[in-house]
């Protein structure tokens, strides 16, 4: 139990110095992504390989009183490089082995003993086909600047010393040395932006609070990641969970908050263990709970799981979830942080916001402001995912290229094909095309061309893709999750739902494009939070930029990409075809007719283009034509 | 091992009891309860809907509503294996759909049911799970299959235990 900040340094410099005098170390990416690919598999045979020939250390024990050798392997939170999972780094040298297999764990011991390397498992650059020994000298690592993210996929996330190592928990030891106004100065001035999306200075949010004198006062995480094709905030809880825990006591500090909430997802259940474990941790070493370090402050954490609603991201709908109601949203004002959770002055920042914090405070807000641009300091996590070679987790500058994110650090399309468009911002959020890869990536550039930076899934497209079928998928989405509160949002995202559906269907007209658009108009304004808000940004960016792909489902009946069932055709190949009537009996709406031996047709006003016919051809006769 | 069902609703009133200790008996411990008996039986029978109506004191209708309001909830019993597809975005443009297409017909469900007659299958498309760079994604009682195709779906399918042993 630590019992002041001297104590709590004194913690922190032992830890940097076991942890550098223990070398050997064997870095098993345990994420999402990995995990799906086998990771724990890998994790047992490398512990088991170890153990046969007894030089398997526990990482606890690097952290007691005189250290100790062996090797230690743990499995970390994401390393980022999903694509080319499962992934080991090996420690000295952060040797990255990709696609390692439990087959693997034998040579992989062996380099780690004799101090070789297994060129096989290495990356290879897929131009140069030269494979790459340390892993910041990949492409997709090499452009990437972490704090969030630092210590996510290097450190044990469950077990404290680790993060104290890395010199955790000094934010806060500054934060307590320099008062509560100080503090909020400090992230005033780094100009610290939500990352969940809105892009609102965290610091401002921290004065109101301040500003206003109440007996009770909360901090909230908003830690329910719901935008389809995100996974940062899932990344660094499960990875370096202690990080977001700094967080929220600084900010619980700054406000005089003593009761912090983290919102999470029912979906993420690991990252809900890691967060107890952590919080256990914390309390046993006296960071949580009362008179925290002799300071006087006092600063409890209570997980509360979601239940599955996305509008829950909204502040007001995440605090009506908390308090035990339906989620839906309230107006504005009074704001959260003047009346929030119980009607007391409440914060509500998301995981990546709260996850910068213990930086700023630590180095301080210059340091902050050198990375990013001007008006968007710092840096960004993205999920890049979709159809690009490298899909993973990043965390770049803010103000980085498109281009940078898809081609350099993502790798280009996957299989050579051509670039279409990256979705950004999840349903909230619109498409950027070609014409927008030099566009930097900050809140301000992506806001003026219709888009978001949102939570930060960035979506790669081919030219496969049907981009009206997607805008389909995410009003869909919206409607689905729209709360039904407000008439615009409840019923418009249901019309233009069903106009999408129509025209992928093909049984679209012209005058639905112009109903979209009209529709669209009346959810943006007349909606009171931004799912309804927001919710009309994908068809209507994809319109203006995509406006010939709309025509050609509605005007033509033609899907470009190949994609929409319902605008395929049927056609039976005369010269093909040998009359057996086959294709006929399968029909099951009976559009198919002919004589026997002769080439049969089928009847296009008829046809449910069920495949039917395809599927029982003996003679590859029925063609598909997109 | 096997409980009959006083057994299991004496159980489940004990842990609401432990829960309500702990959050305290007021309207904010509602969602906590649901989830301890979502978690309990996979859906919410309604006689201990009422029952969480009246230990926090709130109308039975307000249960109702948070109970349908939350994706996680369900009124419905599910299958013994709950298969959920991911249809978040980078799973959808890698082909989802054409997973979650192959599972329902080779556990023969038809258009708009969830859950196969035989209780065993329950099939849903849940918004994104997280793990985008192994698109597409299916869980089967919460275990991940990342890299999923139509064909290595059913061969996974294949290989669960079909025959009624209790599932961990």
């Amino acid at each position: 139990m630590m019992q002041s900040v001297e104590q709590l340094q004194s913690l922190i410099s032992r830890c940097e110095k076991q942890r550098k005098a223990h070398k050997m170390r064997l870095e098993i990416c345990s994420g999402g992504g990995c995990t799906a690919s086998g990771a724990l598999q890998v994790a047992a045979a490398l512990e088991a390989e170890l153990d046969e020939r007894n030089l398997r250390t526990m990482i606890e024990s690097v952290y007691t009183d005189d250290g100790c050798g062996g090797s230690v392997a743990v499995g970390t939170g994401c390393q980022g490089f999903c694509e080319k999972g499962p992934l080991v780094r090996v420690q000295p040298g952060s040797v990255l082995y990709t696609h390692v297999t439990p087959d693997d764990a034998v040579d992989i011991v062996d380099g780690l003993v004799n101090h070789t390397i297994v060129e096989r498992l290495l990356y290879r650059n897929p131009t140069t086909k030269k494979s790459i020994t340390k892993e910041s000298d990949v492409p997709f690592y090499k452009l990437q600047e972490k704090i969030t993210l630092r210590n996510c996929g290097y450190i044990a996330p469950d077990e404290v010393n680790e993060y104290l190592a890395t010199g955790g928990y000094q934010g806060l030891i500054k934060a307590l040395q320099m008062g509560p106004e100080a503090a909020i100065a400090e992230v005033l001035q780094s100009n610290l932006r939500g990352r969940g999306g809105g892009g609102f200075p965290a610091g401002r949010k921290w004065s109101i609070a301040a500003g206003v004198s109440a007996d009770q006062k909360y901090i909230i995480c908003n830690a329910d990641e719901g935008d389809p094709g995100a996974f940062m905030d899932r990344s660094v809880m499960e990875g370096d969970p202690h990080r977001l825990l700094e967080g929220m006591m600084i900010a619980g500090f700054a406000i005089g908050a003593s009761v912090g909430y983290i919102y999470v997802r029912a979906e993420y259940p690991l990252a809900i263990d890691r967060l107890e474990a952590a919080i256990a941790e914390a309390e046993a070493l006296g960071l949580l709970g009362k008179n925290i370090l002799g300071s006087g402050f006092s600063f409890n954490l209570r997980i509360k799981e979601g239940a599955g609603a996305f509008v829950c991201g909204e502040e007001s709908a995440l605090i009506s979830s908390i308090e035990g109601r339906r989620g839906m949203p309230k107006p504005k004002p009074p704001f959260p942080a003047v009346s929030g959770l119980f009607g007391k002055p409440t914060v509500i920042n998301n995981v990546e916001t709260l996850a910068n914090i213990p930086d700023i405070l630590h180095y301080g807000h210059q340091w902050f402001r050198s990375l990013g641009t001007d008006a968007s300091p710092g840096t960004k996590t993205f999920a890049l995912s979709g159809d690009v070679e490298n899909t993973g987790l990043v965390e770049v500058p803010m103000g980085t290229s498109l281009r940078q994110l898809v081609f350099d650090i993502g790798g280009g399309i996957r299989g050579g094909q051509p670039f279409k468009a990256v979705q950004i911002g999840g349903p909230s959020g619109g498409c950027l095309t070609e014409a927008h890869l030099d566009l930097p990536v900050d809140f301000d550039s992506l806001q003026s061309v219709g888009a978001m930076v949102g939570s930060g899934g960035l979506v790669v497209m081919d030219a496969n893709t049907c981009i009206v079928e997607v805008a389909r998928f995410f009003m869909n989405f919206t409607q689905m999750e729209s709360c039904g509160k407000c008439v615009p949002c409840r019923e418009g995202t249901r019309r233009m739902l069903e106009i999408l559906q129509k025209i992928v269907e093909g049984r679209g007209s012209i005058e639905d494009l112009d109903h979209l658009q009209e529709i669209g108009a009346a959810v943006r304004i007349g909606s009171l939070c931004g799912l309804g808000k927001t919710a009309p940004n994908p068809v209507l960016s994809t319109m203006e930029l995509f406006r010939k792909e709309y025509l050609s489902h509605v005007v033509d009946k033609r899907c470009p990409a190949g994609v929409c069932k319902g605008l395929r055709r049927y056609l039976i190949d005369e010269q093909a075809c040998k009359g057996c009537s086959r294709c006929a009996k399968a029909c099951p709406v009976d559009a198919i007719s002919g004589t026997i031996r002769q080439p049969y047709t089928i009847d296009q006003d008829s046809c449910i283009k069920c495949g039917a016919c395809k599927d029982v051809c003996n003679f590859d006769a029925v063609e598909e034509v997109a | 091992m096997l409980q009959t069902e006083p057994q299991r609703h004496l159980g489940i009133l004990q842990r609401l009891d432990t829960v309500m200790q702990r959050l305290g008996q007021q309207p904010s411990t509602l969602i906590p309860m649901l989830q301890e008996i979502q978690d309990e039986y996979r859906y919410l029978p309604e006689d201990l809907l009422t029952y969480v109506a009246t230990a926090l004191n709130v109308s039975p209708a307000t249960v109702y509503g948070v109970a349908t309001f939350y994706a996680q909830f369900s009124l419905e019993p599910k299958g013994k294996y709950v298969i959920q597809v991911c249809d978040g975005t980078a799973c959808h443009v890698r082909g989802s759909m054409p997973v979650y297409e192959a599972i329902c017909k080779k556990v023969r469900l038809i258009d708009g049911k969830a859950t196969t007659d035989d209780g065993l299958f329950t099939v849903e498309s849940v918004s994104c799970v997280g793990a985008c760079a192994a698109a597409p994604v299916v869980t089967i009682n919460g275990e991940v299959y990342g890299k999923m195709t139509p064909d290595a779906i059913v061969v996974i399918i294949d290989t669960l235990d079909k025959r009624g042993d209790e599932v961990s």
